[in-house]
């Protein structure tokens, strides 16, 4: 299906549009990316709701490399989620940009079509190839519209990637080596790679060089300390597509590749991983409270949500699996509205301190109102869809790793140590600055973070519905693995 | 058409009211705002009679309401359901009943605030979580109540947020019954793993064999969500503090409902107390202790309202000695009567506190019986009902505990023994309230005309006032939840020992504390200890709250982060070696490549 391959397409082509338009027209540029978004939106579902369609084309035909593309249930789901907030990301932006407005938007949609292009490819050489391309679009949102320490924190976010992401490609050429032993024939398709039998000890080490990347994406303890200076440098559109999406292409990698393709060796792994991934809960957590930075905080408070997932994806039992999928959604939305009210609190007393906010209740009743609802559903107030996320994982890991699982309980109660020193340092207690509370369009998109919230606080269904398909197949494997 | 499909509509309204008020935000009259806080609870508080009367009609059968499937948990799902019987129905009762009360007062009561409207969408919400807390059928719902009504106890506690006493107050309410709350989560991870379902009647009905080491801690974890809840030992430390919230709250969530949550919650999961050894043992001797240390407390407290938190966490502990001691109804029992009078008694408390134009210290009180004759007359008959005087609505309840107490294998006369010294000193606190904040000289310099009575405040206490008098004669039924009724065959001097020991305490009241001059609160070390509750804060200070800031300053910058910052910090300096090498000096290049080719020669050397 030719169509399948304009979700990439399309936005790099809207991306260069709005770029040259906003140079033409000053502010042209938001209402194109806005509406552009939308229509990639609709289109999206409208190519979704059919239920899988892939698309092969031959490319390099002497190394087998194909551009092959798969959207299925749970691919559209986080294609839906990059789109979504994208659009969060222009509008939270809307007047936050002052130099080079039409390259910015032209990043952005570049970024866009990078994380879509992860998320679709079934070829792991066309993955690599995303993987690297929403990398550079990154990186410059961070280095050119970024903060005061932005130069350090783009250069770290660029290295520890990249580095990792050798990792993977040595690993992706082995596998594809291996593949030629074994057939006579190189592939990089994943279908194909998956019916390979790889012994245990290369297993390992293959494993091992995916699980790498993906866990210095995701990020885990102790290859973290990339993400807490990238936020707080990122512009904020930059924080609410690092936080909501590019974060979650880590534990797509390790639904899409490292548990399919190695279910021995991510078994064998598994202790090491999940406590690794009970570490990041804590750590992450405790980390949180030492912040005085908001976005730092909320960086840090990330760290410990992945945590999460990465105990869920390793533990491999079918409620954690659904739990991973829920916190993956639910964190996505949340950590960007949480990133979104640290930019409009920024741009409006310029500062992320929360040494300098206090009491900003008082004068903005909205904003605190809004905030109080995200911090809350952060720290995993039931009836929210993050509360879904960490009671299936906790269900469903302790069938596996119940010590692990308890200990990773724990951070229920440091999420709200944290989640109430972010929101009463911020908003309670005595006055000392005024601010301007929500207006109009602000007041749209963060309400419609609220609801989002809620209903899938109340109605996952939609969330597992889409992803029943891959996690079934995942337990299939699992099945197979351990008979 | 039957009352009882009407039942999603008790929690409704609530929400919907506060829901209303929420977006309505800063754009209705106060008059418009007490009419949908106030008037949907009054609505629900009737709905609530309107399906009791028909559930005993029909005998009591307990009954399901399914309203949407909620979590499609693999191979369990959970729907979003509520579940009627007669333990939740009195639970209803009381949280409509009493909550509609409440508003009605706090209408009045924070008519002049700017915050109103904000008041009422917490004060809803909180009804709507409660109502979730103990009509959910699954403990997920029972925890999304849970975690809701902890929500609004925070957000109510630190309501004026301007102070920055009481948001610290706040925090540490959230904060300390999370540690609960997380045990409790754990209990549920327990409970599904041996049951498969995290479905309340699922649970307590299984036959299902499983295995006792894990059902005894799942009891035990569940026992830490109760403690926390109902600020029991060790969780205790938040419930004084708590009182910073506007009294009206204090009434409703730190007396009547939020904090007996605990006591519900054992109750509702009796079945598996019931199957392990010792818990129960343990939830009388909780009780016992938190009594008796809350008593003492509440001795040395100068602040009328922590008189009244050190109380409630006091007869708390009766109720959780009456849960350990098997006597379930008797718990549920006092957790109806003690909703009623200490309801009252916060209410009265906050009158007093208004005209006293903010005066919370009962030593700059004194003589108000003859300046507010009808409220000190409420107090009192409150305080009674509170010392279990024989006919008042608290004797019967705290009766009813203390007979099962000697009887039962759980508790025995030990525990019975702490019980009575339990009420000694209930007396002895409640009496020194009364005398220096009714009797004796006025310590303070308030005229007549700077009392101002409104209407609003009495009616709504009248309800109270009846209930807390003749609500021990309401015969509640349990049988079909905790079985047939158990009536204790014990000597009379048992029966009438806790009585004798209040009157004790009334007579030491009378000597120590009735004014005869104007008084003053005692300095000494132990009161300061007392007052201090016991040392707990200190402690927990020095355990959790310094390491955890202490780490928090020392690691600010992230230990782990150094590494890499070192790894940065070698690549630079060999850049920086290797740039010094590079000189443009011709010697230096010819050296470095004949000392090159020496050391390769001499290394194929060496190696052959």
């Amino acid at each position: 299906m030719v169509a399948l391959s304009f979700l990439i397409w399309l936005p790099l082509i809207f991306g260069v549009f709005a770029w040259i338009s906003e140079n033409k027209f000053k502010s042209s540029g938001n209402w194109i990316t806005l509406i552009s978004l939308s229509g990639l939106l609709i289109f999206s579902i409208y190519l979704g709701i059919n239920g899988t369609s892939s698309l092969s084309w031959e490319w390099f035909a002497r190394f087998n490399i194909h551009f092959a593309l798969l959207f299925d249930g749970l691919a559209l789901l986080l294609v839906i989620l990059t789109i979504a907030l994208a659009m969060l990301a222009v509008l939270v932006s809307w007047n936050d940009i002052e130099k080079h407005r039409g390259f910015f938007h032209f990043n952005l949609m570049f970024s866009v079509a990078g994380i879509i292009g992860v998320f679709l490819a079934a070829d792991l050489f066309l993955f690599f190839l995303f993987w690297e391309v929403m990398l550079l679009p990154m990186t410059a949102l961070i280095l050119i519209w970024g903060h005061e320490g932005r130069r350090y924190a783009a250069l770290k976010f660029f290295i520890f990637t990249q580095v990792s992401s050798l990792l993977m490609l040595v690993a992706i050429i082995a596998l594809a080596l291996y593949h030629q032993d074994q057939t006579g024939e190189l592939s990089f398709n994943l279908g194909q790679l998956q019916q390979l039998v790889i012994p245990e000890n290369m297993q390992f080490w293959l494993m091992l060089g995916f699980f790498i990347a993906f866990a210095v994406k995701l990020p885990m303890v102790p290859f973290h300390s990339w993400l807490p200076d990238a936020h707080t440098q990122a512009p904020t559109a930059g924080s609410v597509l690092l936080a909501g999406i590019l974060l979650k292409t880590g534990a797509y990698g390790l639904i899409r590749i490292v548990l399919p393709l190695f279910p021995s060796a991510t078994m064998e792994f598994a202790p090491v991983a999940v406590t690794l991934g009970v570490i990041s809960i804590i750590y992450g957590a405790l980390m949180a409270y030492s912040q005085t930075d908001f976005k730092r905080l909320v960086a840090y408070s990330s760290i410990s949500h992945m945590g999460f997932v990465l105990l869920a994806l390793f533990s491999w039992h079918e409620v954690a699996l659904q739990g991973a999928i829920l916190t993956i959604v639910a964190h996505g939305i949340s950590s960007a509205a949480l990133f979104s009210m640290a930019g409009l609190i920024q741009h409006r007393i310029h500062s992320r301190e929360l040494g300098k906010m206090g009491g900003m209740w008082a004068s903005a009743p909205k904003m605190a109102t809004v905030t109080l609802i995200f911090v809350m559903a952060g720290i995993g107030m039931p009836g929210m869809a993050n509360f879904n996320g960490e009671l299936f994982t906790l269900l469903g890991s302790y069938q596996q790793f119940p010590v692990q699982t308890i200990v990773a309980s724990l951070g229920i109660v440091l999420s709200a140590v944290y989640g109430l020193h972010l929101f009463q340092r911020a908003f309670q207690g005595p006055p000392n600055v005024d601010v301007v509370d929500l207006h109009m369009r602000e007041l749209v998109f963060t309400s419609l973070l609220v609801v989002a919230l809620i209903y899938f606080g109340l109605q996952p269904h939609i969330v597992l519905d889409l992803s029943s398909e891959t996690i079934s197949s995942l337990m299939q494997i699992a099945g197979e693995a351990h008979p | 058409m039957n009352m009882q499909d009407l039942l999603f509509l008790v929690p409704l309204l609530p929400l919907v009211s506060s829901i209303i008020l929420l977006l309505l935000a800063g754009r209705l009259s106060p008059m418009l705002v007490a009419v949908f806080g106030v008037g949907s609870m009054a609505l629900a508080a009737i709905l609530t009679l309107l399906i009791g009367i028909e559930f005993l009609g029909m005998g009591g059968d307990s009954f399901q309401q399914v309203l949407f499937n909620w979590l499609p948990i693999a191979g369990a799902p959970l729907n979003f359901g509520l579940h009627l019987d007669q333990l939740s129905l009195v639970m209803m009762g009381v949280i409509t009943g009493v909550g509609w009360m409440i508003h009605w007062y706090a209408a009045a009561y924070m008519f002049g605030d700017k915050d109103v409207q904000r008041f009422f969408v917490y004060m809803n919400l909180f009804v709507f979580a409660m109502l979730m807390l103990v009509l959910g059928d699954s403990l997920v719902l029972l925890y999304l109540g849970w975690e809701g009504v902890g929500l609004c106890s925070f957000l109510l506690i630190g309501f004026w947020q301007h102070k920055a006493d009481n948001v610290v107050a706040a925090k540490k309410a959230f904060i300390v019954t999370r540690v609960g709350d997380t045990a409790m989560m754990i209990g549920l991870l327990i409970l599904f793993s041996e049951f498969g379902s995290l479905h309340i009647t699922t649970i307590v009905d299984s036959t299902v064999q499983v295995s006792q080491s894990n059902l005894w801690l799942a009891c035990l974890l569940l026992v830490g969500g109760a403690v926390g809840k109902s600020a029991q030992l060790p969780l205790q430390t938040w419930l004084p503090d708590a009182m910073a919230g506007p009294t009206p709250v204090s009434a409703l969530i730190h007396a009547a409902t939020m904090v007996t949550a605990g006591v519900y919650l054992i109750a509702r999961m009796h079945p598996l107390f019931l199957q392990v050894e010792g818990i129960l043992n343990l939830v009388a001797w909780i009780g016992a202790l938190t009594l008796v240390l809350a008593g003492v407390a509440a001795l040395a407290q100068t602040d009328i309202k922590r008189i009244l938190a050190y109380s409630t966490m006091s007869q708390i502990g009766y109720m959780f000695l009456g849960l350990g001691a098997l006597a379930f109804d008797g718990a549920i029992f006092h957790l109806m009567t003690h909703a009623f009078f200490k309801a009252l008694l916060f209410l009265t408390a906050g009158s007093i506190i208004l005209k006293m134009h903010h005066q919370q210290d009962i030593f700059k009180m004194g003589g108000l019986f003859k300046s507010l004759p009808l409220t000190s007359t409420f107090l009192l008959i409150g305080l009674l009902a509170l010392v279990a005087f024989p006919g008042s609505s608290g004797f019967f309840s705290k009766e009813a505990i203390l007979a099962a107490t000697y009887e039962a294998h759980t508790a025995g006369p030990t525990l019975w023994w702490i019980g009575v010294l339990g009420a000694f000193l209930t007396s002895l606190y409640s009496f020194r309230l009364l005398f220096i904040v009714c009797f004796g000289p006025a310590n303070h310099d308030l005229k007549e005309a700077d009392y101002k009575a409104s209407s609003q405040l009495v009616v709504p206490l009248l309800p109270l006032v009846t209930l807390a008098v003749i609500g021990g004669f309401i015969s509640l039924d349990f049988s079909l939840v905790f079985g047939p009724a158990h009536h204790p065959h014990i000597p009379l001097w048992i029966e009438w020992m806790p009585v004798a020991a209040s009157l004790v305490g009334f007579i030491l009241a009378w000597a120590l504390y009735f004014p005869r001059k104007a008084m003053q609160a005692n300095d000494g070390v132990i009161s300061h200890f007392c007052r201090d509750g016991l040392g707990f804060d200190w402690l927990y200070e020095q355990i959790f709250t310094k390491p955890l800031q202490l780490f928090a300053r020392i690691n600010k910058s992230d230990v782990i982060d150094h590494f890499y910052h070192f790894v940065g910090w070698l690549n630079f300096s060999l850049n920086e070696v290797l740039v010094i090498s590079q000189n443009g000096k011709l010697r230096w290049y010819l050296f470095g490549t004949l000392a090159g080719c020496a050391l390769m020669l001499g290394g194929l050397l060496w190696w052959r």
